[in-house]
């Protein structure tokens, strides 16, 4: 009992201590909280024309309206649930994929090693987002294919991460001695050294999250993600760059991206601090 | 009235960390000309910290009180332009590891050249390299003209304390704090390096304060020695009576660790235990825990520093140390 | 040294061989016909066309054959033709490729210049007010997305103040230099144009602002890391025991010793660069490689946009090289070993 108190103790203080914590806290879950509720409190439907089109901010419309007269507030907030989905999809797929092949590399080095870390060179040899392009355009236009795309370019740094991690583990003394007591290499693999290694991952994964929420919409600014007339951010932004005079159809969502990453970074800054004292 | 003024004087010198813990408590020393002062203490003893208080060096945050005169000039809360100016010009420092305090990026003679230049602003570079080559040519390194464009990685660890010597001496300062400038270094470099700070000291006619661990060093340097412990002095006095008359059992325990001359089986006796850390100092005398005469008295009333026969001391029982064989003769102090 | 940078030269040689087959890949798995990605829809009619393009590709034949064709053409310099502008990729990029450059050499620049600034001040006053709003500033840089502070502030320096000329490297009123190195700002000078340079100049503010804060956070947070950790060493005591000033100790001594570690970002952060120059460039009207590919992006161009990845990959991997090069070249230690 007294050891659960101490440990709420310690994160309450570890809370009061790091208003970046609370903020990115604050932020992160007042999204998810719209994601999940906006259908019960909506005002409007965020692909309905609901007022003349291209309207300037107003009570009535906080954010103005589109081109086609579709309020800009409402589909912003809808908005998060594509950026939170796809980034959620891309940072779980990423991580596994990624995890695996450095754990993999890591583990048995040698030519596996070789193999699979080329092909980590090679991936990571692409600026980020041409390399997302190319793949999402060949895959053709479409939220699913923004989101193999981003995976395809972001696998790569999880693989690093975790085949140094690993090799880091390996080199320690009990993974020698449970070596020398004849456990199987898969035992070895997912019972010490994984185990050891999720830290790094996890810090990186959540800073990641505003990057992911950032590429995809890029992609969608592009026309390789979210078609119409789905309320993408990245789409909407593209929007408003076609009707440049109008400007607050692009503000909405672009202030939502940086809300978000601001949020996830605040986080993973956070979370390094905390477990992994480490690094400071 | 300047010139009848000590070089170099402390009285009460206190340091208190911005975390609020006092690591100097109360140091009061003179250094004279042409002499050396040896300070005396185990890592943590606050020697170093008093050093950096006299350069203007304190670590941030933290606060100094009492007073510490260079030939009468007051330079406690004196204003940083004005230490600036003293720094590398009246004062020079060498530190413990030549290697981190010389910087990887910048040429030796660039660095020494600096030390040149910063007190001297009209000089050339030139001129300044120049004088960067005279100077290690003055503490002995090889070939100065090509060392001069070396960088510290290229120098062996002794030439690496010479190159920080001749940084330190670059305008001739009055006063020298080397603090442990041998520590880094090989037993047969470690001779070398004193025996050029010595002939420089002499040359000059500095006051050197010569900070270490070592006794031994002390003992064949120093012209007086202050030992401290617990950020106050222990006992202070000349060099022959802290080694044959000592009047203070810390002392008597650093000198027992040091190793004999004759073929006798040396009595290393590490001083049992570690120093107090400073958020948890003892009451009483600090040095109690770890003492082997520790008596009531000693756990709850802190020793002052008081003259007994020729030495200064802190021990309640001072004079019990009288007799009791307290001289040993060192291969150090029989140089001396 | 030189070992170490003949390996770092062999290995890109492996590298772009290793781009180059994900290039082969990514037109073999467009969803159509890999003949759709050579031939545009229009000509897939003309046998005469898709015969010649077949050949020239050896689609008839099998995919290893296939792939050591695409790889002989890339070699030859041969990235097909783009079906937008029914010209050969290469020419397309070749001619758009100063354009870029200009805007990523400058803002590289400003990126650069304030990442380092931003930088010593957060070390300089860690944990103070100041340390607080560098780190802030320089995360907004790099969450913010470019493609939206880029239109935003297009629209409010031209629209709302007109400060700033509209899109574009030139107005269309100036007179545009002869061609030498295709830097609108470099050629102006060397002809003597000095109205056009500062149009030029005038064109390249905004966008190398918004492009280059991207990069700030990255390398500010490096330098304030790596000041702090040359602020902690004994040379900084070694250089105030010596009578050095404030600024001369945070300059002349741990900022040098500072930068070689920020010397590798900065390399890195090119990678940032080139991403955001694509969207920049969609949004500034610039005319360089990035409009090219998100212009290509947009009509399923995928010739020239696996040109332009291709190049971009080649020139990411360049920058690599050299920042290598500088840092053994910064680094005493390796540079004379």
């Amino acid at each position: 009992m007294s050891i659960v108190v101490g440990a709420r103790a310690h994160w309450m203080k570890n809370l009061t201590l790091r208003p970046a914590l609370v903020a990115g806290l604050l932020i992160v879950g007042f999204w998810i909280v719209v994601a999940l509720t906006i259908d019960v409190w909506t005002v409007y439907d965020p692909l309905k024309i609901v007022a003349r089109k291209l309207q300037a901010p107003s009570l009535q419309h906080w954010l103005g309206t589109d081109a086609l007269g579709r309020d800009v507030m409402t589909r912003t907030l809808y908005g998060v649930r594509y950026s939170l989905s796809i980034s959620f999809v891309v940072v779980v797929c990423s991580v596994v994929i990624g995890s695996l092949v450095g754990a993999l590399a890591g583990f048995f080095g040698g030519w596996t090693d070789s193999v699979l870390m080329r092909l980590v060179d090679v991936t990571l040899a692409f600026p980020p987002v041409l390399l997302a392009m190319a793949v999402a355009a060949s895959l053709g236009p479409g939220l699913q294919n923004a989101a193999i795309a981003v995976i395809v370019v972001w696998w790569p740094v999880y693989a690093r991460l975790m085949r140094g991690q690993v090799l880091d583990v390996i080199s320690r003394d009990h993974i020698e001695a449970a070596r020398a007591g004849g456990a199987s290499s898969f035992r070895l693999l997912t019972k010490h050294i994984l185990p050891l290694s999720w830290t790094p991952t996890i810090i990186s994964a959540t800073m990641d999250f505003g990057q992911v929420v950032l590429l995809a919409a890029s992609l969608s600014f592009i026309g390789l993600g979210a078609q119409p007339p789905a309320p993408e951010w990245g789409a909407m932004i593209s929007d408003g760059a076609s009707h440049f005079y109008s400007w607050w159809i692009a503000f909405g969502p672009g202030m939502a991206i940086l809300m978000l990453g601001l949020g996830f970074n605040f986080i993973g800054d956070a979370l390094r601090d905390i477990l992994d004292p480490r690094e400071h | 009235m300047a010139e009848t003024a000590p070089l170099l004087e402390a009285r009460d010198l206190r340091v208190t960390l911005r975390n609020g813990l006092e690591i100097v408590r109360g140091v009061t020393f003179t250094a004279e000309a042409g002499k050396v002062l040896g300070i005396v203490g185990e890592s943590g003893s606050g020697k170093s910290i008093t050093m950096r208080a006299v350069m203007g060096l304190s670590p941030p945050g933290a606060v100094i009180s009492g007073s510490i005169k260079l030939r009468g000039e007051e330079l406690v809360r004196a204003p940083e332009r004005r230490m600036r100016a003293l720094r590398g010009s009246k004062i020079g420092m060498i530190f413990q590891d030549p290697m981190t305090a010389l910087n990887p990026v910048i040429t030796v003679g660039k660095l020494i050249a600096e030390a040149v230049r910063l007190h001297n602003p009209g000089m050339s570079a030139s001129t300044a390299r120049q004088r960067a080559v005279e100077l290690l040519d003055l503490v002995a390194v090889p070939q100065p003209e090509i060392r001069v464009n070396q960088y510290v990685h290229e120098f062996s660890g002794g030439m690496r304390q010479r190159a920080m010597i001749a940084m330190a001496v670059a305008n001739n300062p009055e006063v020298l704090i080397a603090d442990e400038p041998t520590t880094a270094l090989d037993v047969t470099v470690q001779a070398q390096i004193l025996d050029v700070l010595k002939s420089l000291q002499d040359r000059f006619s500095m006051g050197l304060v010569l900070i270490t661990h070592d006794l031994g060093i002390v003992a064949g340097a120093a012209d007086d020695v202050i030992v401290m412990y617990a950020g106050k002095i222990m006992e202070s006095g000349s060099v022959r009576d802290i080694f044959y008359r000592t009047r203070h059992p810390y002392t008597r325990g650093l000198l027992s660790c040091l190793p004999t001359i004759a073929g006798e089986q040396s009595r290393l006796e590490p001083i049992p235990g570690s120093p107090p850390l400073l958020s948890a100092r003892p009451e009483g005398c600090p040095f109690h825990p770890r003492c082997p005469m520790a008596r009531d008295a000693c756990r709850t009333e802190e020793p002052v520093l008081r003259p007994v026969d020729n030495v200064l001391t802190a021990c309640h029982f001072a004079e019990d140390l009288r007799d009791g064989g307290a001289g040993r003769v060192t291969a150090e102090a029989e140089r001396a | 040294m030189t070992q170490y940078l003949f390996r770092r030269l062999i290995s890109i040689p492996l590298l772009l061989l290793g781009v180059a087959t994900v290039a082969f890949f990514l037109s073999h798995f467009t969803q159509a016909d890999p003949l759709s990605a050579l031939v545009s829809e229009r000509q897939m009619n003309n046998p005469e066309v898709v015969a010649a393009a077949k050949q020239r590709w050896g689609l008839d034949r099998s995919l290893p054959e296939q792939y050591l064709i695409y790889i002989q053409n890339l070699v030859s310099g041969d990235m097909g033709v783009s079906f937008r502008t029914r010209r050969p990729v290469l020419t397309d990029i070749a001619e758009r490729l100063p354009a870029t450059l200009e805007l990523v050499i400058f803002a590289m620049l400003f990126g650069t210049i304030s990442g380092v600034a931003l930088g010593v001040l957060a070390s300089r006053f860690q944990n103070r007010l100041l340390d607080y709003f560098a780190r802030l500033v320089a995360l907004f840089g790099s969450t913010v997305p470019v493609f939206w502070s880029g239109l935003l502030l297009l629209y409010l320096f031209t629209v709302k103040f007109s400060w700033i000329p509209g899109p574009g490297r030139l107005d269309p009123r100036a007179d545009p230099p002869p061609f030498m190195t295709g830097l609108l700002t470099i050629d102006s000078l060397a002809a003597g144009q000095f109205d056009t340079f500062l149009n030029a100049l005038h064109h390249l503010v905004l966008p190398s602002f918004v492009l280059g804060w991207s990069v700030t956070g990255i390398i500010a947070r490096l330098v304030r890391a790596s000041m702090l950790d040359a602020l902690g060493q004994d040379y900084i005591l070694a250089a105030r025991a010596k009578g050095a000033g404030e600024a001369r100790t945070l300059f002349r001594h741990a900022l040098p010793n500072a930068m070689i570690p920020t010397l590798t970002i900065i390399g890195y952060s090119f990678a940032y660069l080139i991403t955001g120059a694509v969207l920049t460039e969609a949004v500034f009207g610039w005319p360089g490689i990035g409009s090219y590919a998100v212009d290509s992006a947009r009509t399923l161009d995928y010739p020239a946009i696996i040109g332009v990845s291709l190049i971009g990959a080649s020139a990411f991997l360049l920058a690599n090289l050299i920042t290598d090069i500088a840092y053994a070249y910064a680094n005493p230690r390796i540079r004379l070993e």
